[in-house]
């Protein structure tokens, strides 16, 4: 295995979100800003390193009829740590994310990654594809709540820059309620699956 | 009073905070298991079930091991573990005293453990400081405003089924788009009228 056409392969052709639509609850429920699209990723990201890297070693002690339960119980070990540590050092964000970092828990994609690569593959390789499934992740909110924040408040501003302005009646917030979220994730995904059928029908 | 405030927390959990899709809570059988009628009222029967049954469990979990130890930062761990042995032990007794709902259920109930809405119900409960009862009733209707949006999304998406549409929007693209009317017609519908 190639280590970086195995990162690589959660960005493009395993993206949690756009590929195996797992981890949908976090991915339109916190994205009203890029702000919190960025402190979303980045908690799950821990969470699912570690775990990725702790189920991976742990692999041939775990006894297979209980490896289910062992493995929420090492990711809910983890989203304990990241909660704890982002109500102590980043109130706003954790006051703005709210049930979502403890709902880390329950999110299929980390529990999926433990399933079905790191409990099969050695450290170093299920390091990679916990990298490369976080990037991808990140990638996903970031387009999800950049496209929000721009059609419903008409700017992007991340930790203080404005990065983008447009002229959008204020009046008209949709995009930032729940339904723009549903809007913005299926428009994107028939995007992805247009350039998907092109690039099929190129013949690559 | 007491009454009043009771069949609020109920309206809120059915309609104005709705799990699906106003919290987006529970997407993942929302967008996996509304295929067809049949599955979506089966899952969100199970879901109805465990999530009145979690809420009482963690409820008292939590006020009487976790708050007189000093524990509460645990409540995470124990909450997921409380729900994944109380949907072992459901699945049992249900295979044991009612075999005809059993079959019905069946292979639903296992993947309820890993359910966002039922540890989000939970957790939303604590949040909010709710007494048993309340906490019962917002049990009771967070699953009941599951099935309704269970229910709707799975009629239109076999009505929608055999539309021409592009092949790039069929799937998962055009559930989306079904799922944002829904939404738009829950997040303004709801807002005008004052309960």
């Amino acid at each position: 295995m190639d280590p970086l056409s195995e990162y690589m392969r959660g960005i493009t052709r395993e993206n949690p979100i756009f590929a195996l639509a797992l981890g949908l609850c976090p991915a339109l429920a916190v994205t009203t800003s890029l702000e919190n699209a960025i402190g979303m990723s980045a908690a799950t990201a821990f969470v699912l390193i570690c775990s990725n890297v702790i189920v991976s070693s742990l692999r041939k002690q775990i006894p297979a009829t209980v490896r289910l339960p062992m493995f929420i119980i090492i990711i809910a070990t983890f989203v304990t740590i990241v909660n704890m540590v982002m109500q102590a050092y980043f109130p706003p964000m954790h006051a703005a994310l709210g049930v979502f970092i403890p709902l880390i828990v329950v999110n299929c994609m980390i529990i999926g990654r433990a399933e079905a690569y790191a409990n099969r593959n050695n450290v170093p390789y299920s390091l990679i594809d916990a990298l490369g499934i976080a990037t991808g992740f990140l990638i996903a909110l970031s387009m999800i709540g950049g496209v929000r924040e721009l059609f419903g408040t008409g700017q992007i501003v991340t930790f203080g820059y404005t990065l983008i302005t447009m002229p959008v009646d204020p009046s008209i917030t949709t995009m930032i309620l729940p339904p723009g979220a549903f809007l913005t994730i299926g428009i994107l995904m028939a995007i992805v699956n247009y350039q998907k059928e092109r690039k099929r029908a190129r013949g690559g | 009073m007491v009454e009043k405030e009771l069949f609020s927390i109920f309206m809120d959990g059915v309609f104005i905070k709705n799990f699906i899709v106003i919290q987006f809570l529970g997407l993942c059988p929302f967008i996996g298991v509304t295929k067809d009628v049949k599955s979506a009222a089966g899952i969100s029967a199970a879901v109805i079930f465990v999530m009145t049954m979690a809420s009482m469990a963690t409820y008292a979990i939590y006020t009487y091991v976790l708050i007189p130890a000093e524990m509460e930062f645990l409540n995470v761990i124990t909450f997921i573990v409380v729900i994944a042995s109380l949907v072992q032990l459901v699945e049992f007794i249900v295979r044991k005293k009612l075999p005809a709902l059993y079959r019905s259920l069946g292979i639903f109930l296992p993947l309820i453990t890993t359910n966002c809405a039922v540890l989000g119900v939970v957790l939303l409960s604590r949040n909010s400081a709710y007494d048993f009862t309340q906490s019962v009733v917002f049990g009771i209707a967070a699953g009941i405003g599951f099935m309704i949006i269970m229910l709707l999304m799975s009629a239109m998406r076999e009505k929608t089924d055999f539309m021409r549409v592009p092949s790039s929007i069929r799937g998962l693209p055009m559930a989306f788009f079904l799922a944002t009317m829904l939404s738009l017609a829950f997040v303004n519908y709801f807002w005008v009228i004052p309960i």
